[in-house]
């Protein structure tokens, strides 16, 4: 299997009135055709601004350098009518409000043929039948009738659903998922999840799935990338990641769930200090301040992503966890 | 979990940057606005100074020169009127008038339009569909006429100018704080103080005003120059100021009928308006940027 | 947990009037909590649960009296909340707090965090001076985490777990017996949840306080509840202790929600067999009849339809509304 995207040394800065602001920095990795990635990371991680740049969705005092490359060539910087090319069609994006990228004015029917129209040049009558098969295959009951209503009378999680829909139309072979389950209940999240993972097992399209929320991730994705304030501080396999944290903060964000397949009255452990400030990050490693393991090292120098086993690699001066 | 926090930092308390704080760094950086509001500034003092700046009161009439072009050496700095007399000294005279009236419209507006929509939006129900009823009907006199119906049944009396505009300039404000209120009402801080016991009064004064104050302030810097432009509007129909009292409005009246022969006798006193105008809505663009928390 | 419970609910009903036109004619009734009773002791932590628009919030406003009663008793320390005047009531306040899911919305921004804490020592103790206030809010900002020297800084200074502890030590300060925590942590990082988690379990453990912990996250409300309640449409469906409830679950409801949730271990979660319910929750403003549930129930049969079931106690301390629990 090749590579379906390749992203290398990729930064994204923002110009604000209090000076530059670094939200990703140096990052690279790679999503081979049909693969599974879970991103991980609380606020300030950067793990959405990764794919906000990639798609050309940068607020606008926001800059991207670096190289990301979708099937060999190059995204960055492109014009945005080639841009439109891919987006949408080869590459989609659903958020985490679901509101945001529906167009409240326009019926559901009009946004899901739109991109049938525009991309894959259907007639309306066709891009109809094809939208309500859509809507029928991501479970939206009666979805003939539905496909005509405003999407403020769909309830949250048809919302998702519809807008999972509208993003699959175009059978993309990429689907970016941006905290796709984070505004929803669990029994919705559920329903969600597992449309997500049958997309993966019957259409073979590659799911980038960011989210804070490790239990997502453990259940779905086949490897995974844990970002703290800009920077991927560990990427692995699931299982290794999940069995044998080796950087502290994966450990730390492991070991602070309150988790159901633990036996209960347990102190939950902590990760100490507050999430990352990235106007005033601590020199070396950016997670210094909050480490139990802290030394001299990692205040003086900044550990590198450096490979520690099969498909594995952290960023941490620690030798083993 | 704060011991690495607490051994970097001294014990001294930290002095907080409040809101309102951070709000003067941004207008500070603002240069238009700045500039603006030394201008707005400027304009106020010498106002007020104005006996002690000008060499000629503003009701001596100069039989020598009527309708002299400006002339520094004898202290006529923007010239004389029909009346022979000094426009410079006229000119700060009118703006003392149509600055006082910008006072009284603030005062007023903050004093009952803030409390009246403060209180009608959070009360609610009956009390404040009736305080509003009040604030519609005020709204629906047609203001000339009033002013016009005023000053025929008193006769003419500048007081009356001050009457009128005190009337309605808090209506648009009680409108905008009610509003406000009402959103503010639904926080969670509220609901926070009225769980915490805080009596109504209270949460009132420490919870829902002090958080309409930004609208408040921007609206404030924007009323200004329309009640000025009111007074200058009515001056003009020669229903407001009186002879030898001058305004800003009935100087620009006596202006444009001399216009041709005499041309600075209307260029002056507008400039000094228009400049005025602009600088305050500058500053109230300037504190709108400054204070609205979409920005932060 | 002692002997008398310090907070009992009866039968209590919160309705709100829907929009309709004017004079109040086509309004609706929205049944948002319709008939919960439950009981709380000193020091106990009890759990509501249940997806959003099920009424949780609802009802932990409503037994601090924040929102007008349609029927039903309150009874705090043996008096009827309900049958207080607005002077009393506010006096009560000091014994019942709560503590709001948005750390940030929760705290005046043009107050600074000393004032904010203080506020209640002001309303309730305002013979003290203005030091010892000063003293007390300094203490209680070091016991839940903050440091004292913050005082004078205002809330958008901090981070979003620190304005919860902000809003913490405002509900601390006046020693209540009571804090309803509506969402406190759904709103912080998973690093910073645990954190907040452990303080109020610390709190509770060293000043007896009884917690009405309101959430989604049936992980987190597990670790911190003695009892748990879970809500389905403004009624009980499912009342159990923490074991009972995890163990045990007998509500179809109670099933489908705790299978739900993901759980962080790649082996556990991909050979679960997950009960993943269809549909959405139902409008609470047109139920559906019998069962509010039965429309998404995978046991539903036809009684479910004509019969509303009852709470019934199935073991000590365990009660389910359910025709088909002992299936």
């Amino acid at each position: 299997m090749g590579a379906l995207l390749e992203v290398e040394r990729l930064d994204v800065r923002f110009a604000t009135p209090e000076g530059e602001v670094s939200a990703v920095n140096d990052v690279g990795f790679s999503i081979a055709e049909g693969e599974m990635l879970g991103i991980v990371g609380e606020s300030g991680a950067g793990k959405s601004q990764i794919f906000m740049a990639l798609m050309g969705l940068l607020a606008r005092n926001g800059r991207a350098s670096g190289s990301v490359r979708f099937r060999g060539s190059e995204m960055l910087g492109l014009e945005p009518a080639a841009l439109n090319r891919i987006r949408g069609a080869r590459l989609s994006m659903i958020f985490q409000d679901p509101m945001t990228s529906l167009n409240p004015y326009l019926t559901v029917e009009r946004q899901l043929t739109e991109v049938l129209v525009t991309h894959r040049a259907m007639s309306r009558r066709e891009a109809r039948r094809e939208a309500v098969a859509m809507l029928e295959s991501v479970q939206i009951p009666e979805a003939g009738r539905r496909i005509d209503l405003y999407p403020h009378e769909f309830s949250g999680g048809m919302r998702q659903r519809a807008m999972i829909a509208m993003a699959l139309l175009c059978r993309p072979e990429l689907l970016i998922a941006d905290e796709p389950t984070t505004a929803l209940d669990v029994t919705i999240q559920a329903q969600i999840l597992e449309l997500i993972r049958k997309l993966g097992e019957t259409s073979h399209t590659a799911v980038a799935l960011i989210t804070h929320d490790l239990g997502v991730i453990a259940g779905l994705c086949d490897r995974v990338i844990v970002m703290y304030a800009g920077r991927i501080v560990e990427t692995g396999p699931v299982r290794d990641i999940f069995r044998n944290p080796q950087h502290p903060y994966t450990a730390g964000l492991l070991a602070s769930m309150p988790r159901l397949d633990i036996a209960e009255g347990r102190r939950l452990q902590t990760i100490a200090g507050q999430p990352p400030n990235l106007q005033r990050l601590p020199p070396g490693c950016a997670f210094n301040d909050r480490c139990p393991h802290a030394f001299a090292r990692c205040v003086a120098e900044r550990p590198l992503l450096t490979p520690v086993g099969a498909g594995r690699s952290k960023a941490c001066h620690l030798e083993r966890l | 979990m704060t011991e690495a926090a607490l051994r970097a930092t001294p014990t001294t308390e930290f002095e907080g940057r409040s809101l309102w704080a951070d709000a003067r760094r941004r207008f500070a950086r603002n240069r238009a606005a700045m500039a603006s509001l030394v201008i707005v500034l400027l304009v106020t003092v010498a106002c007020i100074l104005a006996p002690w700046i000008s060499p000629h009161p503003y009701d001596a009439v100069d039989w020598d020169r009527m309708l002299a072009p400006p002339d520094w050496q004898a202290g006529y700095y923007f010239g004389t009127d029909a009346n022979g007399r000094d426009l410079f000294v006229r000119t700060l005279y009118g703006g003392q008038v149509s600055l006082s009236i910008a006072a009284v419209a603030t005062l007023v507006s903050l004093a009952i339009g803030v409390i009246w929509g403060a209180v009608a939006g959070f009360v609610g129900g009956r009390i404040d569909a009736a305080m509003m009823r009040i604030v519609d009907i005020l709204y629906a006199l047609p203001f000339v006429f009033f002013v016009i119906l005023l000053t025929v049944i008193f006769t003419r009396n500048f007081l009356l100018m001050y009457v009128a505009i005190g009337a309605v300039s808090w209506l648009d404000m009680a409108r905008i704080v009610r509003g406000q209120t009402l959103s503010l009402k639904r926080k969670e801080f509220v609901e926070a103080a009225e769980a915490g016991g805080v009596s109504r009064f209270n949460i009132l004064r420490r919870h829902i005003i002090p958080n309409t104050l930004g609208p408040v302030v921007i609206y404030m810097t924007l009323t200004i120059p329309q009640v000025i432009l009111i007074e200058s509007f009515v001056s003009f129909l020669g229903l407001g100021v009186q002879e030898p009292s001058a305004s800003w409005g009935t100087m620009i009246n006596e202006g444009a009928n001399v216009m041709e022969i005499a041309p600075w006798a209307l260029l002056y006193p507008a400039t000094v308006l228009v400049a005025t105008l602009i600088a305050l809505n500058f500053v109230g663009d300037g504190l709108r940027d400054a204070l609205d928390p979409k920005d932060r | 947990m002692s002997a008398g419970p310090i907070l009992e609910v009866e039968d209590l009903r919160v309705h709100f009037r829907i929009g309709g036109g004017m004079f109040g004619r086509g309004d609706r009734i929205l049944k948002a909590v319709d008939g919960v009773s439950f009981r709380l002791g000193a020091g106990e932590t009890l759990g509501l649960v249940g997806e959003s628009g099920c009424g949780k919030s609802t009802l932990g406003r409503a037994v601090l009296r924040l929102l007008p009663l349609a029927k039903g008793r309150v009874l705090w320390l043996g008096q009827d909340l309900g049958a207080l005047d607005t002077e009393a009531l506010r006096r009560q306040r000091r014994s019942m707090q709560i503590v709001f899911q948005d750390p940030l919305a929760a705290l005046n921004p043009r107050m600074t965090a000393g004032e904010i804490i203080a506020e209640p020592l002001r309303t309730f103790e305002p013979e003290q001076g203005a030091a010892a206030t000063r003293e007390r809010v300094k203490a209680m900002m070091g016991k839940v985490g903050l440091l004292p020297q913050q005082i004078n800084r205002y809330p958008h200074e901090f981070s979003g777990g620190q304005c919860q502890r902000i809003g913490i030590a405002r509900a601390m300060i006046t020693r209540p017996k009571l804090i309803v925590c509506d969402e406190p942590v759904s709103a912080l990082d998973v690093s910073i949840q645990a954190q907040i988690v452990n303080l109020l379990m610390e709190l509770q453990a060293e000043y007896g306080l009884a917690l009405i912990f309101i959430s989604h996250n049936l992980a987190i409300v597990r670790h911190v509840s003695h009892r748990i309640m879970v809500l389905y449409l403004g009624r009980v469906a499912e009342l159990a202790t923490r074991e009972q409830l995890y163990r045990n679950p007998r509500h179809p409801y109670t099933q489908a929600l705790i299978s739900a949730v993901p759980l962080p271990d790649p082996d556990l979660e991909r050979g679960r067999r997950r009960l993943v319910l269809k549909g959405d929750l139902p409008s609470p403003l047109d139920p559906p009849s019998g069962c509010a549930f039965r429309t998404r129930c995978p046991k539903a049969t036809a009684i479910c339809a004509r019969e509303t079931p009852p709470l019934l106690p199935i073991a000590a301390g365990h009660e389910v509304a359910c025709h088909h629990w002992n299936e």
